[in-house]
């Protein structure tokens, strides 16, 4: 252990800490911008410029290692004056068209800005306006707006993608894909992962929001949304409760009190998912079809394996996912149910991902899913019609689409979408009293591996969340290292419940929380709570099949649940 | 991506691949792989980089940062006369800002470019020593002193035939 004193406080840290991590022991806060944990260290904005012993000059408290008998200074006036210069030099070049600007209130520039009196023009005002990069699906840059910290370039190599990267030099420099090429037209997987670790505006999704009020207005529209299972975790974050608050009776409430519309729970078709898939890997198995199979659900990693994995395509599950099997349930059995021209009925999606933007949009799935909102534009749309989040009473969701299974509650994290099909596979081979509790495969490790012996059979599986881990797993998978029967991957790491649409957290909350375990949990006490645990026992997903699908598998379902992917160029 | 259509030869290709093949696997390979892929091609085509990025499995973003960061690598093509405009202190105040306007006017192509047809590049350099003919253009190894923004086009006449 390493003894050291930040203003005074001592304390004693692991070798090879930095003054970062032994300020947050202490309790002292330094102001970070470009450091993000599990993102980037790279110590280039300057923001957390420190004075310790022993250094020359002010040091970057983020990257600079402690030693003993050292003593950090963080708040004398040396370092105050740095701190102010750095956020007006970033200032004097930076788009201030806060008052219009997504991350209002919400910028990680904003709020160094004000905690460090910084002037706004002491260097005057030097930007140049840049394009906007509005064609992809998913994601908008406005590099007006950048301020260069790379933390998108950073989550964009780690998921092992770098569809963008710093470009030219001195004041020419911007963040973006290579040439003058829109995103649209990289092998961007539309994750969102670069938008969520933007501290500022440069970066956000395509939003639907104007789309979405239109149709509520719009007096031959039939409007329904549904919400995916994390978005209950964390659209509570939006309104300033903690982390890990299941707000899922108020984010009900709130939707209907934006106009005449409807609002389901897309758990009940993560149930009907897990029936499709599990019955998809039982028949792959018994016929020897082609294994290991991969799951369907996260539009990034299907997107991911087509362009740098396509010989691997034939392994992924044929079924849709959730959001776009339950905009098919709506477009067909809901619309001839109630009389609805399939063209009046207007399907909003509520879903904590970039990529799912993306996914409405395939040729396979067109026509469908009217609109993707983000967890975020869903917030907005909640402030703008003026909702009271926090005292709003909870409603519960509409029939028959609102009871659901835990197993359908958990496909928000990583792990979730695994255990659920465990389950139901279990009982389709060993009937009541077969297991309904993986534990192995839950937690936010990268890759995740376990065995089991399901009616006899021995299943080995594996779990990887974020693009790193899955390269590698499929990796295994192409040289045949290990004999898998199923895999599950998530783009995201930790899965949905820290998707690229999710409420944006300021550095300071990430770096100190571990939120994918926070948001996680909250989707595991939903299912421990729960009445039904698995998806089989979802009486929607019963009734869908008793009165339209037939079976899991069936022709009706293929037509309908089911779906095909296409290699993709990476350039 | 480029203007130009990027037109290598097989033997170029092969160059490019014995290059990459001796670099590879250590670390740092890729300014010594981009300096001899310009050698071999005369610049760094997107098809080139994109060969480069496949082939030592890093992103085309990393590739084409390295190539927009330095200033001794070009993403176009030289033409057959590289016309070169010296923005130096003296020739700019003798306005040689007018001269490079012209011969862009001309050329019909920006600072930095390549014609179509591969006949001339512009570039601007900055000080060739000869102040005292200030403004000064250089046509390969032609140097014009003096000049005003009316002479370049018939000055660039004489090297259209050749």
């Amino acid at each position: 252990m390493v003894n050291l004193k930040i203003n005074g406080i001592p304390v004693s840290v692991p070798e090879g800490s930095t003054i970062l991590q032994a300020a947050k022991l202490a309790n002292v806060r330094i102001p970070t911008l470009c450091y993000l944990k599990d993102v980037q260290c790279v110590g280039s904005c300057r923001m957390c410029l420190v004075e310790a012993t022993g250094a020359r000059g002010l040091v970057a408290a983020c990257v600079y290692p402690v030693s003993e008998g050292m003593e950090v200074r963080t708040n004398t006036p040396k370092v105050r004056k740095s701190r102010k210069t750095t956020v007006e030099l970033l200032l004097s070049t930076h788009k201030k068209k806060c008052l219009s600007c997504v991350r209002s209130m919400n910028c990680e520039l904003q709020k160094l800005a004000l905690e460090y009196n910084a002037e706004e023009d002491r260097f005057g005002t030097d930007h140049d306006e840049k394009p906007i990069d509005d064609l992809s699906a998913s994601v908008v840059r406005d590099n007006s707006k950048c301020v260069m910290c790379t933390r998108c370039v950073a989550a964009c190599n780690r998921q092992t993608i770098g569809a963008i990267g710093p470009k030219h030099r001195g004041y020419a420099k911007v963040i973006g894909s290579p040439y003058d090429v829109s995103l649209a037209f990289t092998p961007c997987v539309n994750c969102g992962q670069c938008v969520v670790a933007c501290p500022v505006g440069a970066l956000y999704e395509k939003s639907a929001v104007a789309d979405v009020w239109g149709a509520i207005v719009d007096p031959s529209k039939e409007v329904v949304f549904f919400t995916a299972p994390s978005v209950k975790a964390t659209l509570g974050e939006a309104f300033g409760l903690p982390v890990g608050t299941n707000v899922e009776g108020k984010m009900v409430a709130a939707i209907k009190q934006l106009g005449d519309v409807k609002c389901f729970n897309m758990d009940v078709t993560a149930d009907l998912t897990i029936m499709e898939e599990a019955h998809e890997l039982l028949e792959r198995i018994k016929t020897g079809g082609t294994l290991p199979m991969f799951t369907s659900c996260c539009p990034g990693w299907v997107k991911f394996a087509e362009h740098y994995y396509p010989e691997l395509l034939p392994n992924i599950s044929s079924c849709k996912s959730p959001q776009e099997m339950f905009s098919a349930v709506l477009k067909t059995w809901y619309c001839e149910k109630n009389g609805i021209k399939p063209e009046n009925l207007y399907v909003v999606s509520v879903i904590p991902c970039t990529a799912k933007k993306f996914e409405i949009t395939r040729d396979a799935l067109k026509g469908y899913t009217d609109a993707a909102l983000t967890t975020r534009e869903l917030a907005k749309m909640i402030k703008e019609a003026g909702i009271d989040f926090a005292n709003i009473p909870d409603a519960e969701f509409d029939t028959p689409f609102g009871e659901a299974s835990g197993a359908g509650a958990i496909f928000g994290t990583t792990g979730g979408v695994m255990e659920a099909a465990l389950r139901t596979a279990a009982y389709k081979l060993g009937g009541d009293g077969a297991p309904v509790e993986f534990t192995e495969v839950r937690g936010t490790k990268g890759v995740k591996e376990a065995e089991y012996t399901l009616g006899g059979k021995t299943v080995r599986v594996a779990v990887a969340s974020g693009l790193d881990n899955a390269r590698r797993l499929c990796e295994r998978v192409k040289k045949g290292e290990k004999d898998y029967t199923f895999i599950e991957i998530m783009a995201c790491p930790g899965g949905c419940i820290n998707g690229g649409g999710q409420p944006y957290v300021h550095d300071e909350i990430r770096n100190s929380v571990d939120l994918k375990t926070v948001r996680a949990q909250a989707l595991y006490d939903c299912d421990r709570e729960n009445k039904y645990r698995c998806s089989h026992e979802t009486p929607a997903v019963d009734m869908l099949y008793k009165e339209y699908f037939g079976a899991p598998l069936s022709h009706k379902s293929h037509e309908l649940l089911h779906t095909s992917y296409e290699k993709r160029e990476k350039y | 991506m480029s203007q130009n259509l990027f037109e290598g030869t097989a033997e170029q290709a092969q160059k490019l691949t014995d290059c990459i093949n001796a670099h590879r696997g250590e670390a740092g390979a890729l300014m010594p792989i981009l300096h001899e892929a310009q050698s071999i091609y005369g610049y760094l085509p997107a098809e080139v980089q994109t060969v480069i990025a496949e082939e030592l499995n890093i992103p085309l973003a990393e590739v084409y940062g390295v190539a927009t960061f330095y200033s001794q690598f070009t993403l176009n093509p030289k033409g057959k006369h590289k016309i070169s405009v010296c923005l130096g202190t003296a020739c700019y105040v003798k306005g040689s800002d007018k001269i490079l306007e012209a011969v862009e006017k001309e050329l019909r192509i920006g600072c930095g470019e390549c014609t179509p047809d591969r006949k001339f590049s512009i570039d601007s350099c900055r000080c060739v020593g000869a102040c005292g003919l200030a403004p000064v253009m250089i046509v390969d190894d032609e140097v014009y002193g003096k000049l005003t923004p009316a002479e370049v086009t018939e000055i660039l006449n004489g090297y259209i035939s050749d």
